[in-house]
């Protein structure tokens, strides 16, 4: 089905988000859509897929105008959106996730989508347990449950925002057979990223938004930089690596083992300096926050020693940890690190650690202001923390750290940010890594943790690979071992 | 079996009824994700009601008609001010239950302690004379008879229909319900007074049957053990009426252990107390974590531990709005 938007517009209050965008998607075709964080991309999207109205503009399918009011509608002409983070039930099995929203009768037809189920699964090569719960799948599994489910019901434009983000190495490379296939079928596909080499790999058309309109569309083949100029105006150089000196260890640990309810990571031995990065590659929950949360002193680990700067550690309270100089900026942003209800200056003021009763709102004000400035965050500080964009709230992050960390623990630093954002926020990581602070990430991203790292410790279900040399590893190298191999 | 312990079973089933429909109810608006925390207030209040429609008009009808209606008005009032207003349903509900508790009392002033009529013993025939299962199930009255077949059908309706499908996608995540096309607010304001339709008619059950007549605080306290046997139960209606019924036998237990001499020194406020001590024991441990962890040491026993347990609709207590 040929797609085809014109002269769409959106304000929310003053803000411009879709400033009289023009978008052709021909049927058959995966259609990439580029853009920074706020580009005016998700807006789109759900103007397309029934979320919101657009205030103007105009929706054709097949030169038809058409008109839908709500997510159901837009499904009913053809047209169906699969979320960053799927919209299912994970309390649910995957058969009844599949059954719920079909107009399918009174009682349950359980044989019926069963039997459309397992037809669709063997054409795609997908293998999910129909009795399965959704909460136990990986997101990779759940998008492949969300693309049955829309096909079942018809649509022939599938949209997929930032479907990348959050699955491993060969889900990828099975999501983008996936889409191939599906584009062969005649299936109109609409790819939104900020991932360049995702664009490059999969895209036949790439249409680039920014600030709210389209900057340009590049056919296939294109380049990674002519895509950054569109998205940025400029190139954007990636900043060169020093050579660092490791100074004396900060974190020691001594077979140590971590482990929660449904995993045990055993058998961690490592020694981290202070200037290295280390970085914890694998699918997500195979150790890394374990690990995180261990270095952290908010798990204690199961067995082994965990020393700190030349002490032991075992058992000892988390301001202890603290004390010796261990920050630990979790992945979720909102839920973890910010509290939400306080502004940016109230924020200051809670980590400021002052013995005084009252609170010099004054001072804490233009304190305040010095560091927004100093950490360019788009905000005052009177605003509330849960406002802010993802980049913005990770700069807040950053801001909030003791200039005197010794060891800095990160979960997914850059996660959802736009590659700005992304070389930003790297930029004073690296910078405290001059000055003498050990840096231990995870990240889903392989080429940030080649990028970035010293060494790399790839997690596995669970087990621990030795320490690989950054520069001496491949991707390919790191995929391996992430998926089991060689472990 | 011996004759006692059948008649021991025949009334517990009877006497646990009201609180089955009212589990049964709560359970439906939990999880629609609507808690209606007015329960009870909303139960003194249709057992008042109910007791003084009949005694007025002497329609049994009626009288479970009005208490329904008093069910409605009150989940309607929860619905409506949580689903429109966007006000917090546990405030809205707590308030709503002192309110309909001071009302029963003013309003069922004329009504105290006068005889009324009751619920008829209505024994099905032939059925009732089947050994062991007839004298326990089928030489009951309507009210019991309607408890069962409520359990049976809700269980169906949410569990193997497309509708109860829907309604358990709303209070999951209501953002994906919308998403497939489903009205979340419409829904979720049906549900709701259909639940609080179920907990009247518990109220009138009271004051009709089980617990015959009007006085004030009648039934003071088993709302809130609705509440908790909701959550016991694990947000499905077949548990949850298990959980009634245990609290049936536990209060029938307390009347027979009063009778043993040797718990005669025992002041009676115990036996009637104990059964809300222990259905608190037992909700604290179907929900504590650190005997979860105990449990999680092998994969049978989680397996079994985990079954016994049930998560809460994961959008309970929250409004849905569209963007």
């Amino acid at each position: 089905m040929r797609l085809e938007l014109k002269s769409i517009h959106k304000y929310f209050g003053l803000v411009h988000a879709n400033d009289g965008v023009d978008l052709t998607v021909e049927s058959g075709t995966i259609h990439g859509l580029l853009g920074e964080n706020g580009a005016g991309k998700s807006t789109l999207m759900k103007i397309l897929s029934g979320f919101i109205r657009r205030d103007s503009g105009e929706i054709l399918l097949d030169g038809r105008p058409v008109e839908f009011h709500s997510p159901a509608e837009a499904i009913r002409m053809g047209i169906g959106m699969l979320h960053q983070d799927p919209l299912d039930f994970p309390p649910l099995s995957v058969l009844d996730n599949f059954l719920l929203g079909r107009e399918d009768g009174f009682v349950q037809n359980r044989a019926r989508a069963l039997a459309d189920l397992k037809r669709l699964s063997s054409q795609f090569g997908f293998d999910l347990d129909p009795e399965t719960l959704v909460s136990t799948l990986t997101v990779g599994e759940r998008q492949q449950l969300e693309i049955m489910r829309l096909l079942s019901l018809g649509v022939q434009i599938l949209i997929f925002d930032e479907p990348t983000t959050g699955i491993s190495l060969p889900q990828k490379v099975k999501l983008f057979e996936t889409l191939r296939l599906l584009a062969k079928e005649g299936k109109s596909i609409i790819f939104v990223t900020h991932k360049l080499q995702d664009a490059e790999d999969l895209c036949q058309r790439v249409t680039v938004l920014r600030r709210g309109q389209v900057t340009g569309q590049v056919e296939h083949p294109f380049t990674a930089s002519q895509l950054v100029q569109l998205m940025f105006g400029q190139n954007l150089a990636v900043s060169a690596r020093q050579a660092i000196e490791l100074g004396a260890p900060i974190l020691e640990m001594r077979d140590v083992a971590v482990e929660d309810y449904r995993l045990r990571v055993p058998n961690l031995n490592l020694q981290v300096c202070a200037g290295e990065v280390i970085g914890l590659a694998g699918i997500e929950g195979s150790g890394q926050r374990l690990f995180l949360r261990a270095c952290a002193g908010l798990l204690p680990p199961s067995a082994g020693e965990i020393w700190i700067a030349g002490a032991k550690m075992n058992r000892q309270p988390y301001h202890k940890f603290l004390e010796r100089g261990v920050a630990y900026m979790p992945a979720g942003r909102l839920e973890e690190g910010l509290v939400p209800g306080l502004n940016l200056a109230e924020h200051f003021v809670l980590v400021g650690r002052s013995k005084d009763f009252f609170i010099n709102w004054g001072a804490a004000q233009s304190e305040a202001q010095v560091k927004i400035e100093e950490y360019s965050i788009h905000g005052v500080p009177a605003t509330r923390v849960e406002s802010l964009s993802g980049g913005n709230q990770q700069r807040a992050l950053l801001a909030l750290l003791r200039p005197d960390i010794d060891l800095l623990l990160l979960e997914h630093p850059t996660r959802g940010l736009d590659i700005e954002s992304t070389l930003w926020v790297w930029n004073q990581l690296l910078e405290r890594r001059r000055r003498g602070t050990a840096i231990v990430f995870a990240s889903a991203d392989l080429d940030e943790i080649l990028e970035y790292s010293d060494r790399i410790l790839v997690f596995s279900g669970g087990r621990v690979a030795q320490a690989l040399v950054a520069k001496e590893t491949s991707v390919t190298q790191l995929g391996e071992l992430i998926g089991g191999k060689g472990l | 079996m011996n004759n006692t312990l059948i008649q021991t079973l025949a009334s517990i089933l009877a006497s646990s009824s009201p609180l089955v429909f009212a589990v049964v109810g709560e359970t439906i608006n939990e999880k629609a994700g609507v808690t209606n925390l007015s329960l009870d207030g909303t139960i003194l209040l249709s057992a008042m009601v109910g007791f003084a429609v009949a005694y007025t008009t002497n329609s049994l009808y009626l009288a479970f008609f009005a208490a329904m209606l008093v069910g409605m008005l009150v989940a309607g009032l929860v619905a409506f001010s949580s689903i429109a207003l966007k006000l917090d349903q546990i405030a809205v509900g707590f308030v709503l239950t002192l309110l309909c508790t001071d009302l029963s009392t003013f309003f069922g002033n004329p009504f105290v302690r006068l005889p009324g009529p009751a619920v008829p013993y209505l024994p099905i025939p032939i059925l009732k004379d089947i050994p062991v299962i007839g004298p326990i199930f089928f030489a009951q009255n309507v009210v019991v008879y309607l408890s069962l077949l409520l359990i049976v059908a809700a269980w169906w309706y949410i569990f193997k229909t497309q509708p109860g499908l829907k309604l358990q996608g709303i209070g999951e995540r209501p953002a994906a319900a919308f998403a497939r096309g489903t009205n979340v607010n419409k829904l979720r304001f049906l549900y709701t007074l259909v639940g609080g339709s179920l907990v009247g008619f518990a109220g009138a059950s009271y004051s009709l049957f089980v617990q015959l007549g009007w006085s004030y605080h009648k039934t003071y306290g088993i709302g809130w053990i609705a509440l908790a046997i909701v959550i016991f139960g694990g947000w499905n209606p077949v548990r949850g009426a298990v959980g009634a019924y245990i609290f049936g036998a536990l209060q029938m237990l307390g009347s027979f252990a009063q009778g043993v001499p040797a718990f005669a020194e025992i002041p009676t406020q115990v036996f009637q107390t104990a059964p809300f001590a222990l259905m608190i024991i037992a909700l604290l441990l179907v929900s504590n974590e650190s005997i979860d962890h105990f449990f999680s040491g092998s994969p049978v026993s989680r397996r079994i531990w985990r079954s016994l347990r049930g998560a809460p609709p994961g959008a309970l207590s929250t409004t849905f709005e569209q963007e």
